[in-house]
Order: structure tokens, then sequence, then C-alpha cells
């Protein structure tokens, strides 16, 4: 796989560190309850298609994208900076 | 068999000598040692993997299943080379495989004779009681008796490489279509790769009588590879296989580099696994001949009529008196071309009834198939069967076409299936199988060489529309378009004895219809049952036969069967390029600390500490155990002063108007109430409440601060840090930077220390200059650096650190200046005792699965502020009595000893889960205390300080009364710390 970082251009997968999906974007106030975290921290969709995900360019510029994958095609419809998504 | 007296595109006035099981022949440049062996007469060249059954040639490309070879010997031989893709060297030597004694007279051959009772699936109905015996008895039996080669054990002295291409258009293999391809694309300017396989390109006009423009194809082979040498925009890859295809238009290949060289140059790699990236792909790998299956089809001479013709045709090697066995027009060029070449050909069996061969000096039988063959290593007749009877026919070769398949494995690789296209009798690669791939030619399933060229065109032309550069038509070269014309034959119908499918693992039409008949009916269950299609091989010449067959016992058509899935790689590829530049330290690299010449010097053995090496102790004279070395440092740092690199800590520069208000979001506790020149211990935690690491804090600045991690964990906080600052408070004015291998740290530790450094120091470190957790700019020894006063030992010590390059000579000095106060340096061990005994924690204890409360830390989990953690730090269960928390551990008495990993046990209790009460994490002799003590997680610790329990550990057999105490073990008011 290949992913098109913003700053780098299309690099290797093995530049990247995958982390999750990109729900981790929407960290709940810090007044939010348990329930509101544990739904941040546990609940995912994980469903056949695109996803919103968040890949770290670890061995890169370090830049957190923010990426849409296909993961039944592992296709890359999107590719952001994590902090200029869409929240 | 034998070389014809010309022709062939072989270099007859130069020899080289190799040597096959021993035997000394010869060849010529442009040989394989297939073509070398075929022509020195050599017809057995393997035993087959279960009935040891004599096996030659049947291909003369990467599908072939029986020549299978180790080349080479002792720790450097590769086994299960097949013949056809080796090039011979002046002192080749290559061995035959899976026979015993000689490839000639195999004992194992008794195999064959017990067929009847070695079907498919046999292990797994013979060999069931007792079921211990399995890894005993039976396995080691079958895989000695069934297999192909094997590896000598020893450490690979070879040398492989990993490299990386690009291009705008990757070409997969050089024949009509391929080459027309990459001129098509190569003359427009686009970067082009051509890979193929073999060392001369050209594919099939390499290996037919044919014309392209009125010219020898050979020729225009030859003009099309020198006109794409010539371009500089376009790179040529002989010997290079394309492997496997990857997301993202990536694709992996296998260049053999120095495999062919007798003397390869000091340096160049034996193999090159290549990954390669290209937005468009053309895939012209041609097709690949299959057999028909009848009895004794496997006997050595028999071989693929598209193979037989290569042989004659490229390399002038004769396989001596042929029969043809066709169910298609293809075949017949075999005929007309051996007989061309002066070879006899004594029969042309086409199986269709009713179709016009042509004619020759044979005998020809239409609607006629081969029931038979005799001869016992190699083929001296065979048994023909039309509406007349049977009658025997001589022949030292068979030369079967059974139809051709297109080699569309690498467009399954991402998951699309291929289409079964009944016409030419044959799947072929769906539309659109893999994103920028397209398949051209044979590989397509268009035979003719006009089609071949024409589609390799069309598709570069296409491939540059779709890369947006711009190209002139290419005019397609004339030649033969003939049709396909095939009626399909996989078995020969009402005969008896063994018809084989697959070759490399002895599978015949009996293993499919057992198959069949024990209800193994998808191809993928037929493929485990049976074993057809496994090994090396994946089914090149066998599995659609295969399929085909079981399609027909079960009453189905072959696109209603299916076939079994391809997966990368098309042919075998060395662990050894896969994983090159990955041994040894590749895999591991080691990191020097900067103070690592001075430690050397010192003979310290050293530790692995991720990847660092450090110093595990510092051997005096005199001292022989570790042990004693430790007890001593330990002492030394109580008593007077000790000097050891911490330079392995991460370190990260923490910078911005908004940098306190981050650390408190990240930290546990309240880093922006930290005054400047001051240092604070930092808790960090994950979001799910868990702790994560811990450090020191140190604010250098009014908006600058630099942070310590434990070493094991800087990577991963450093990935935590980025993720807080640029996903969840983007806003903030921060800024931060690794300087882990930026300062050297050097750890002073003891009574003594101040005493040591302040000579050293230009500004003054005296306790109210530098209170206990202070730091401060300052020049040490004249070198500007940092000095904080923190201590991971209990005992006052200052961490001064200095730029990397001054590590060494400020670790030297320090020792030196340590001697006359009766200090020096220490290492690991040492350390390790000094925190312990101070209760102090390392990722023994910050293993992932403790809460800052089991720490004892939960009042650190500031309430006034959020931070990341807090919220789920909170759930119920993360904390009170029902968890393990931390406590000390003393043995009770001074002989007791204790061990990491050991579980703690009521007294009386038996050793078992139901009864465990925690575990030990970190355990020393503490020389201060004279006994052994341990950090400890155990079920409400806490409030279990003065209770008798026992440590046990079976591994070492230890079962050992200790008291359960308060950490530290040592000084619990921090007098010695403050001075």
């Amino acid at each position: 796989m290949r992913i098109a970082c913003p700053l780098c251009g299309p690099r290797d997968l093995r530049e990247f560190t995958y982390r999750g999906a990109a729900k981790l974007l929407d960290r709940p106030a810090a007044d939010a309850g348990p329930e509101a975290f544990d739904d941040y921290l546990h609940i995912r969709e994980n469903f056949a298609g695109p996803n919103p995900e968040l890949w770290h360019h670890e061995h890169g510029c370090r830049a957190w994208l923010r990426v849409v994958r296909d993961t039944r095609t592992h296709e890359f419809l999107a590719t952001e900076l994590a902090h200029e998504g869409s929240r | 068999m034998s070389r014809l007296a010309s022709g062939g595109l072989i270099d007859r006035a130069r020899r080289i000598p190799f040597a096959f099981d021993g035997r000394r022949l010869t060849a010529h440049p442009g040989d394989t040692l297939a073509s070398a062996l075929m022509a020195n007469g050599v017809r057995l060249i393997g035993r087959s993997f279960k009935y040891h059954r004599p096996r030659g040639l049947i291909a003369a490309g990467s599908e072939e299943p029986n020549a299978l070879v180790t080349v080479g010997a002792g720790a450097e031989a590769t086994p299960n080379t097949r013949a056809t893709g080796i090039e011979p060297y002046p002192g080749l030597a290559v061995f035959s495989q899976n026979r015993w004694p000689s490839l000639g007279f195999d004992l194992m051959a008794i195999n064959d004779r017990l067929a009847p009772l070695l079907g498919a699936g046999f292990y797994y109905k013979t060999f069931m009681w007792p079921a211990r015996s399995w890894e005993r008895v039976y396995e080691p039996l079958i895989r000695r008796a069934a297999g192909l080669g094997a590896l000598s054990g020893a450490r690979d002295p070879g040398h492989d490489e990993k490299a990386f291409a690009f291009a705008d258009v990757l070409v997969i293999g050089a024949g009509p279509a391929g080459l027309m391809a990459a001129l098509t694309a190569g003359r427009a300017g686009a970067r082009v790769l051509l890979a193929d396989e073999d060392f001369r390109m050209g594919g099939r006009l390499n290996v037919e009588r044919l014309e392209i423009d009125g010219a020898p194809a050979v020729a225009w082979a030859a003009a099309a590879v020198a006109e794409l040498a010539a371009l500089p925009n376009v790179r040529l890859m002989p010997r290079t296989t394309v492997t496997g295809v990857y997301d993202g238009h990536t694709y992996g290949a296998l260049e053999r580099v120095g495999r062919h060289l007798a003397d390869p140059p000091e340096g160049l790699p034996r193999d090159a696994f290549w990954r390669i990236v290209a937005p468009r792909a053309i895939l012209a790998a041609g097709a690949i001949e299959r057999p028909i299956a009848f009895p004794d089809n496997d006997r050595p001479g028999v071989m693929l009529a598209g193979a037989v013709r290569a042989y004659v045709n490229r390399w002038a090697a004769s396989p001596g008196a042929t029969a043809v066995f066709t169910n298609n027009d293809d075949g017949w060029r075999t005929a007309t071309d051996l007989a061309a070449a002066g070879v006899p050909v004594t029969a042309l069996i086409d199986a269709r009834p009713g179709v016009a061969p042509p004619d020759g000096p044979w005998r020809t039988f239409t609607g006629a198939v081969v029931t038979g063959t005799r001869g016992i290593r190699a083929l001296r007749a065979v048994t023909v069967r039309d509406a007349h009877g049977e009658r025997s026919v001589a022949a030292e070769c068979l030369a079967v076409s059974g139809g051709w398949n297109p080699t569309l494995h690498l467009s399954c690789h991402l998951g699309a299936r291929p289409v079964w296209d009944a016409a030419i009798a044959a799947f072929t690669p769906a539309p659109d199988a893999a994103p920028g791939l397209s398949a051209v030619g044979a590989a397509r399933g268009a035979f003719s060489t006009r089609a071949a060229l024409a589609q390799g065109a069309a598709a570069a032309a296409e491939a540059l529309a779709a890369l947006g550069i711009a190209a002139a038509d290419q005019a397609v070269p004339y030649a033969e378009d003939a049709a396909t014309t095939i009626t399909p034959l996989w078995r020969v119908a009402r005969t008896t004895g063994r018809a084989w499918l697959d070759f490399q693992n002895d599978v015949t039409t009996k293993d499919v219809a057992l198959a069949a008949q024990e209800n193994f009916r998808s191809v993928e269950h037929m493929k485990r049952y049976t074993t057809l299609g496994m090994a090396t091989d994946q089914g090149k010449t066998g599995g659609v036969a295969g399929l085909a067959v079981l399609a027909e016992l079960t009453g189905r058509s072959v696109a209603e069967t299916g076939v079994t899935t391809f997966r990368p790689p098309f042919t075998p590829v060395p662990i050894a390029a896969l994983g090159a530049g990955g041994a040894g330290r590749g895999f591991a690299p080691h990191r020097d600390t900067p103070t690592q010449a001075p430690i050397a010097a010192r003979r310290a053995p050293l530790v692995e500490a991720g990847l660092w090496r450090r110093p595990s102790y510092f051997p005096a004279h005199g001292e022989t155990t570790w042990r004693e070395a430790c007890d001593r440092e330990v002492a030394m740092v109580r008593g007077a002063v000790g000097v050891c690199d911490v330079s392995t800590l991460g370190k990260i520069d923490v910078q911005g108007e908004g940098a306190a208000t981050f650390l408190d979001h990240v930290y546990a506790n309240t880093m922006s109430t930290l005054p400047v020149g001051r240092v604070r211990y930092g808790l960090m935690l994950r979001e799910d409440g868990f702790v994560m690491d811990d450090g020191t804090v140190a604010r250098v600045g009014p908006t600058q601060f630099f942070i310590t991690t434990t070493t094991a964990a800087a990577g991963q906080v450093m990935a935590h840090l980025d993720f807080a600052a640029q996903c969840l408070w983007p806003g903030l004015d921060v800024a931060f930077v690794s300087q882990t291998d930026h300062w050297a740290q050097i750890a002073v530790a003891g009574p003594k220390a101040r005493d040591l450094l302040a000579p050293l120091v230009a500004t003054p470190i005296d306790d109210a200059a530098l209170a206990y957790m202070g730091c401060a700019a300052a020049d040490i020894a004249g070198v500007p650096g940092r000095i904080y006063r923190i201590s991971f030992s209990g005992e006052r010590a200052y961490e001064v650190a200095v730029p990397a390059r001054w590590g060494a000579g400020l670790f030297d000095l320090l020792v030196e200046r340590a001697r006359p106060l009766g200090g020096g340096p220490y290492g690991m061990e040492a350390l390790n005792v000094l925190r312990i005994e101070k209760g102090l924690l390392t990722h023994a204890e910050l293993h992932g699965r403790t809460t800052a409360d089991d720490l004892g830390l939960g009042r650190m989990v500031a309430s006034a502020k959020d931070c990341i953690g807090k919220t789920a730090s909170r759930r119920p269960g993360l904390s009170g009595p029902e968890r393990q928390q931390l406590v000390g551990l003393r043995a009770r008495d001074a002989s007791g000893r204790l061990a990491g990993g050991a579980h703690i046990l009521e007294p009386g209790a038996k050793a078992a889960a139901a009864n465990d009460q925690g575990y030990l994490t970190s355990v020393c002799w503490s020389p201060t205390l004279g006994r052994d003590i341990a950090l400890a997680f155990l079920r409400d610790g806490r409030a279990r300080t003065g209770e008798t329990l026992r440590a046990v550990c079976r591994l070492r057999g230890l079962d050992t009364a200790v008291d359960v105490v308060a950490p530290p073990f040592l000084d619990p008011d921090g007098g010695r710390l403050r001075g």
C-alpha cells in the first residue's frame, strides 16, 4: 500500500503506523462523563467500505493523517492532515 | 537426445564445464541447465515427491514441475531450483534431490509399489493412533520419505538486497506483446520498466519459427530489445520475475543478479527483491501449456509440445525420436518444427476426429489418444488408440499439448477471479482485475503473434493516455494470426493405471476421483485433500486440468467449479531475498550511548535495553562474579559517589506559549504550576486510564520544558505527544522535538556527589542554589550544558547533560575525579538495585496493565484539570482493594531467595491460580538490607503491610516466606536526597 502524505507525497506503507478509527479525533469534553469516553474509546463501526482512519507518518514527517480507506480494496479515497480534517 | 548439428541461440564456439550429480558435462553460452542436460542426453533429473518415480523435464520455463535441483553445496546450497531457470557457468555443480542412495537407484522407490496404500489423504486415515506418535514417529517418517530438496541448516553466508523502483509503466514479460508495449510506451518518453524471467528477452519469439514483417521473429525481438536498451527512459530487467501484485500499484519482483556468474564481483548480490511502484502495468506474461492425463504420462520423455520445440528451435537440443499428442492446432507446430530441424517425428496423434493435420514424414492419427507409455527410466514407446484399436508407436519423446492456459496469476493477486472462455478452453483474466493492470496477448487468451503485438501496442497507448503522455500511433507489425482451435481433453477415458495431473506433488486422476467420492468437491478442498497445486509449483501445469477433471467427476462445468486462489509469489522467492538486510544487526541495529568508548575501555559487559547497549557492571580487579561488582557499586553510591550514563532516557524539548497547557493535558499531574528552574516527576496515562510512562519535567524557561521518558517508551511517548498536539489540541502554540541523541546525560549519585561536581561546574550548586528537584543551565567543565538535581537512587544526585559529542570526555573526567573520593562508575545492575531499594518504577511495573492507583500514585491524577486518561482512570474496577497494588516484599530470612515472576500466596495455600494473590516484578539482592527484596503487585496490598506471605516460583523451585512492606525500603523521608 502507498499513502499520499499531504506533506511528503506518496510514500510506502512501511513509513506509516496505523492507529485506528478517525473517531479518536473527537475527544469528548472533560465533563462529558464516562459513557461518552466509553463510546470514544471502545465503540467502532468497523464496516466493510470507506472508513475514516488515523495514520501516523512516523518514519517520515511525523504528521498525523486523517484518511478515508476502503477496507474492501485498500484504496485511499482521501488523505489530509488530521487537524485540517472535517471534525 | 543430443545437440543438433546446427541452429539455436547458443554460442557453440565457447564451452562451459559443469557437473550434475558429479558427472562432468558441457554447456554453451545461451543454454539453460535444462537445455544443456537435454543436449547431453540426461533424461532422469529427479525423483517425484511421494512415489519417488523417475522424472525428467516436461517444460522449458518457470512452470517446470519435475526438474528441481540443488545448486551448490554446503551452507550456500539453494535447493528446489528449476533447471529451466539456471544458467550454467564454469564450475556450476548441481545435485538431484529426493533420492537415496542415488538418482538412478532410489530405495524409496518402494513407495511406488505401495501406491495403492498411499492415495490422497492416506496419512490422515492411516497415522491416527496413538495421537502422541504424530510428532515423534509419523511426521518425521513421512517427511523423510516424501519431500524435495533440503536446506543445509547452516547460516547462509550469501548476500542479497532489497531495492525499490518507480516507473510510469511496468511491462511484465518481454514476448511479442510485452516488447510491443514497451516500444510504444518507451518511444513516447514514458519511464518504462520491462521485466522478464528469462536472461534473453523475446519470449516465444525466441523459441518459435515465426516471421514478423517478413523477417525471422528472433531478429525482430533482438532489434526491439536493442532499441529499448538504447532509450534512456527504459530500464530492461532480464532475469526478473514479477512475483506479486499489491495494493497501491505496487509490485514485488525477484531479480537473479549474481546467480549466473562463476565469479561474481565483490558485493554483487545473489538476488535482489524489488518493490516496483507503477501506476500502469501491462501483464504480458504469456501462457503455460498444459498436459493431458493418461496412464504413466509422467515417464521421462513425456513433455509439453511447446517446450519440445523450444528446446529444438532455441537450444538445438534434440529430444530424440518424437511422437506428438495434441488436442489443438498448436501442437502441430511441434511436429513440423522438429521435422524441419531433422528430428525424427514418429507420429502425430490428434485427439480430434475429422481434423486435417499437416502432412509430414510421420504417421498421422486423428480421433486418437495415447493410452499408455513404456520404458524404464525413459520413454521407449507409446500406445495409441483410435477407431481401429490400439498399437504401439516408438518414441523417445512424447510431445503433449492439451492447450494453453494464460499466465494470469498476477491478475488475481488482489482478489479477482478469472473468467472461463470456452472458445479457447481456458481461464482468462477478468477485465479490471487489478487497478492499473491490463493483460495482453497470450496472458489474455489471444494466442496469435499478430494479436499479441496489437494488444501490446493498444494497452501501452491506453496507459499513456491515462498518464497524460502524448504518443504517436504505432504501426502493428505483420505476423501470423492463426485462430485458436481446440477441443478440450483433460484425461484419456477408458484406461487403467495412474494418470498424473500434478507431477510435482504426485497427484493422479484417481486422487481427484477419491476427493470427489469423499465429497471434497470444492476446488479449495480438493486441493488440500489431494495436494494438487501445492508447493513450489502451485499447479502451473496441472491446476486447470485437475479442476477440469473434478468438474467432470462431479457433473459440473469448469466455469462452475472455478479455480483455487492465486496468491503471491508467482514463483518461489528465497526467504533470504525477502529478508535481505534484515538479519543480525539489520534486524536490530545497535544504538550506542555517547559514552560507549570509555565504557568499553573499562571492560564493562553490555546488556541490551531495547536497541541500546548499556554497561551491566564495571568489573574490578579480583572480582569473579557480577554480584560482587554490583554489590560493590551499590555500596559505593550509598557511601561515596557513583557515575552512570543515563543518556538512553527519551529526551524531548517542548516549547511554545501553549507548552505548559499542553503538558497539563498529557501528564496526569499539573505542570503549568512548575516554576522555572524546577523539575517535577510526571506520570502519563493512556486515554483508557492505564499508566503509559513516567519521567521528569524540567522547566528551563517560561515557555520551554525539557521532559524525559523511560528508555523503553521513548518512541511511544513521542508518537503520543504528536497525536495529542496534532489531533486533540491542534490550536495550541506548542512545538517539540526529540533530543534523545543530542544530549549525553550522566548521573552523579551519592553523598559525595556535590563534592565531585562542584569544582567542575562554573555556577554554585550548593543546596541554596540548586535544591533537590532544581535545574539550571550550567557550564560543565567548560562545556555549556544543564544540571538537574534529580535522583534515581535515593541518594543526593545530579544529572549533568552536555552535547553528545562531549559525553565520552565528561564520563572519563567524572570517573577519574570520583576515584579519590572513593567513587567510580556503576552499571545497570547497581542502578536497578538502587532504584528497587528506593521503590522507584521502571517498565517492569509500568507494564501497561497498572493504573496510577495500583502504583500508589492515584493522588497524582490532578482533580482540578482534565488530562488524557483522567475520566477512564476513574472507572469502577481501576482502583481500590480488589486490585493488585504495588508493595515491597522482603525475604523473611537472609537466605530466602526471590525471583521475578514469582507469585504471592497465603501461608499454607495450595499453589493454584485460584489462590493467587499477586506477583513479583522487580527482584534483587539488597546489599544495603542484606537480603532479597522485591517490588510486587499484591491484592489490596497497601492494607496488608506487615503480613507474612509466600513468594512461589515453580520454575525455580522457590517457596520463600516474605514480609509485606511499604516501599521504599530505604530512607522513607528522603533525608538522603535532600542532603
